[in-house]
């Protein structure tokens, strides 16, 4: 937290002119992006879509918490119940194989109706938890998410009860099947981009200046003349959209869903991501994500390698969180920022070198 | 530092590993539900799963099986992704999966998206799975949710002269085909169903529920299982209920009648129908008692199999037999192994099993009643014995299919 509040006024400061790029100038960027564009030519279909599609889309979605939670204060916990709503809504007007439920749009019309509705969604949820703070938030967001689990688990008209909605549609135009591997990763790579960019844009505009001065000090903005609430609700919109972004593309990529995929420990497994990447940056929850999804993945076969009980792969996972955590509470962000510090105070030649 | 270049090279490796291939093996992929409240159920799945292997070998031919096992939770999302990791990343050639109802359907409709690949069903019991719109290479050999319960609604109005009941079960597919089966037999028979309540899957409390148990009825049933299944009769023992209970196949299951403490007494004289019974005399079913009993130590295992070992000893059966049948020949998309499959004839330790032309079995189901063995072990007594059960309960197809499908409502209380 203490280096966004240092860093805010040094970016007003030092760069008037216009919001600066620092992804531009950082060498380390400028790979993982190149990593991330070849990567079809790397790994194999399953590494692609299951391990680094899979961890975009997580990581989008947790990008709406960080957004929230690092400039906002508002620890937000349902921002998967929002993708959750998206998918859905993708599942209830577009094409599935449940004919008697789904309204048979095309992807065209399903998705921006989704996108809407899910916004929709976020910030009537978000007008709600504006009123509280701290705790109370996490509370009532935890309600909400809660809430629509069950029903959803129950709710047989729209959503199907336990059995979810399968064999979802997918688009295809241009004479491209957008859910092959391939395409579909550059989908994806595609919107995390945008909503990854979109964050670090945000968050230097005047919007996002003042979201973080009412973080920081909610009574003086509102002295100053800013409508604290508005800022707030106005946050949740936008961290609304970019979840429904991730959740059209988790229905998608699963082409079904059920209350399991927004149950209540989903919703914490978000929290996690962003917890264990770091709230500080917009970059952590992607990282979180992806080491996330290779814990989730692997665990299991891991113990079992070692001629252990496979059945407590869940420990496993428990203490790779609590590690990341124990030694790092800013996440991994924090481990890589602390290294880079230790870096610059031992070579004196890159002396009052910032990032971020 | 150092710490985490360590991490990054264990990570590598990890990865490296995930590729590499096997050459004369057959990959099967196996999944059950060894995280949630159906836990016990798949890890004793797993358990029938072993005991199969330990019998049959796992040797097809020249080539050997070679099996990975992933975790699942009941979900259909889960299902689908454990099938999708097993398929993708482990390269697995056939899946042995689901366990559970919704899984199924989720799977089965997987299966279409991937039609080289075939797909024997573990243990899951949903109707729509094999009778709606069914995948042609999806085969299930055990029988489903309404199948497992003939005879109990006849026996329940004819022997035992319940002539109301209300019913209580986990709301989700597999419980609505399992309360469909009854429902069709036991209003055909005169019955009356007066109330029918559904709780969540994972619900872990019942007050509500029971509070709301009417009095008037002379049986209430119960279709739960697992976690679920044990927390409702803990509960409903503290409140001092006192009805009589009918069960489904996973209530009255070693599931739950090995359960640690007393809740499960209240199980006691309850009549059940299932797939199984513990006490059956036949020879091949004693012989797979045996052969599940040496496998595991006794603190491992149940004293008897559950209905989930029975299953996936079945499946895993179905799969060696057929793939010794085509000694291991999977070319041409698997087509010979598919061919052998459909036409397999089980001598399974719960009767013989056919497929029908959806590739859903046919097969024996047994009406049970629960007794204590006398040193506190509980087990199902059969009480009949019902060869042939298709999946249309003996309806004529057109009739059965004017009932619907199961859902909370479907059967509607009467004579079809």
């Amino acid at each position: 937290m203490s280096l966004t509040q240092l860093h805010a006024p040094a970016t007003v400061v030092e760069r008037p002119k216009f919001p600066a790029w620092p992804e531009l100038n950082n060498p380390a960027a400028w790979l993982v992006a190149l990593i991330l564009v070849i990567m079809p030519l790397i790994a194999n279909g399953f590494f692609l879509i299951e391990i680094f599609g899979t961890s975009l889309i997580l990581g989008i979605i947790a990008l709406s918490l960080m957004f929230l939670a690092g400039y906002g204060g508002m620890v937000s916990l349902m921002q998967l119940t929002i993708a959750g709503f998206a998918g859905y809504m993708v599942a209830v007007f577009g094409v599935s194989g449940n004919a008697n439920i789904s309204l048979g749009w095309p992807w065209w019309l399903a998705t921006p109706m989704a996108l809407v509705l899910a916004t929709i969604f976020g910030t009537l949820g978000g007008a709600l938890a504006v009123r509280t703070e701290g705790i109370y938030t996490i509370m009532i967001t935890l309600a909400i998410g809660a809430a629509f689990y069950y029903f959803t688990n129950q709710n047989w008209a729209i959503f199907n009860g336990h059995t979810g909605i399968n064999t979802v549609a997918t688009p295809q135009f241009w004479g491209v099947d957008w859910r092959s591997d391939i395409p579909f990763y550059y989908l994806i790579l595609a919107v995390a981009a945008l909503c990854y960019f979109a964050v670090q844009y945000v968050a230097r505009a005047p919007f996002g200046l003042a979201l973080q001065g009412v973080r920081d000090n909610s009574r003086r903005m509102a002295a100053l003349g800013f409508n604290v609430n508005a800022h707030r609700v106005a946050a949740y919109a936008f961290a609304s959209f970019i979840a429904g972004l991730g959740g059209v593309l988790q229905v998608w990529n699963y082409r079904q869903i059920s209350p399991g995929s927004v149950g209540v420990e989903r919703c914490i497994d978000i929290l996690i991501i962003a917890v264990v990447g770091g709230i500080t940056r917009p970059v952590g929850p992607f990282i979180g994500a992806l080491i996330f999804v290779i814990l989730r993945t692997f665990a299991l076969d891991v113990l079992i390698k070692f001629g252990l009980d496979g059945n407590r792969f869940r420990l496993l996972i428990g203490l790779g969180f609590l590690a990341i955590v124990f030694w790092s509470s800013d996440g991994v962000i924090g481990l890589w920022e602390r290294w880079r510090r230790r870096q610059t105070r031992t070579s004196s030649s890159t002396a009052g070198r910032r990032h971020g | 530092m150092l710490r985490g270049s360590v991490g990054l090279i264990a990570l590598g490796s990890l990865l490296l590993s995930g590729a590499a291939v096997a050459q004369e093996k057959i990959k099967v992929g196996v999944t059950a539900t060894l995280e949630g409240t159906y836990t016990v159920l798949g890890e004793d799945g797993i358990r029938g799963f072993q005991t199969a292997l330990n019998t049959l070998g796992k040797k097809v031919g020249d080539k050997e099986l070679e099996f990975v096992i992933a975790s699942t939770d009941a979900t259909p999302d889960s299902a689908v992704r454990a099938v999708r990791k097993l398929i993708e990343q482990d390269k697995v050639q056939i899946l042995l999966s689901p366990l559970s109802g919704d899984e199924g359907i989720a799977v089965k409709n997987f299966a279409k998206s991937r039609p080289e690949l075939t797909f024997v069903n573990a243990a899951s019991g949903a109707q729509e799975t094999t009778y709606v719109d069914p995948a042609p290479n999806f085969f299930r050999y055990n029988m489903d949710g309404a199948q497992w319960q003939v005879g109990l609604g006849k026996y329940a109005y004819d022997t035992k002269g319940y002539r109301k009941i209300a019913t209580v079960g986990e709301d989700y597919s597999f419980i609505y085909t399992q309360v469909f089966g009854l429902v069709l037999e036991f209003c055909g028979a005169g019955g009356q169903v007066t109330n029918r309540q559904w709780v969540p899957l994972g619900t872990k409390d019942f007050a509500s529920v029971i509070a709301a148990l009417p009095d008037d009825v002379d049986a209430i049933y119960l279709g739960l299982g697992g976690a679920d299944a044990v927390n409702f009769l803990n509960q409903y023992q503290q409140a001092g209920g006192k009805a009589h209970l009918m069960g489904g196949s996973i209530m009255i299951d070693q599931t739950i009648l090995s359960s640690k403490g007393n809740a499960k007494n209240a199980l006691i004289g309850t009549i059940a129908a299932s797939g199984q019974a513990d006490t059956w005399e036949d020879p091949g079913w004693q012989k797979f008692v045996k052969a599940y009993q040496d496998s595991f130590p006794p603190n491992k295992r149940f004293p008897s199999p559950s209905l989930l070992a029975t299953n996936y000893y079945g499946s895993t059966m179905a799969l060696i037999l057929a793939l010794r049948e085509v000694n291991g020949d999977l070319s041409n998309n698997q087509a010979k192994l598919k061919d052998a499959l459909a036409k397999i004839e089980l001598d399974a330790p719960n009767g013989k099993i056919k497929l029908d032309s959806n590739r859903q079995a046919i097969g024996t189901n047994f009406v049970t009643e629960v007794v204590d063995d006398g040193k506190g072990a509980l087990f199902s007594k059969v009480v009949k014995v019902i060869p042939n059960v298709n999946q249309t309960l003996g309806y004529d197809p057109a009739v059965f299919a004017k009932i619907g499908l199961p859902s909370r409502t479907i059967p509607e209380c009467k004579k079809y």
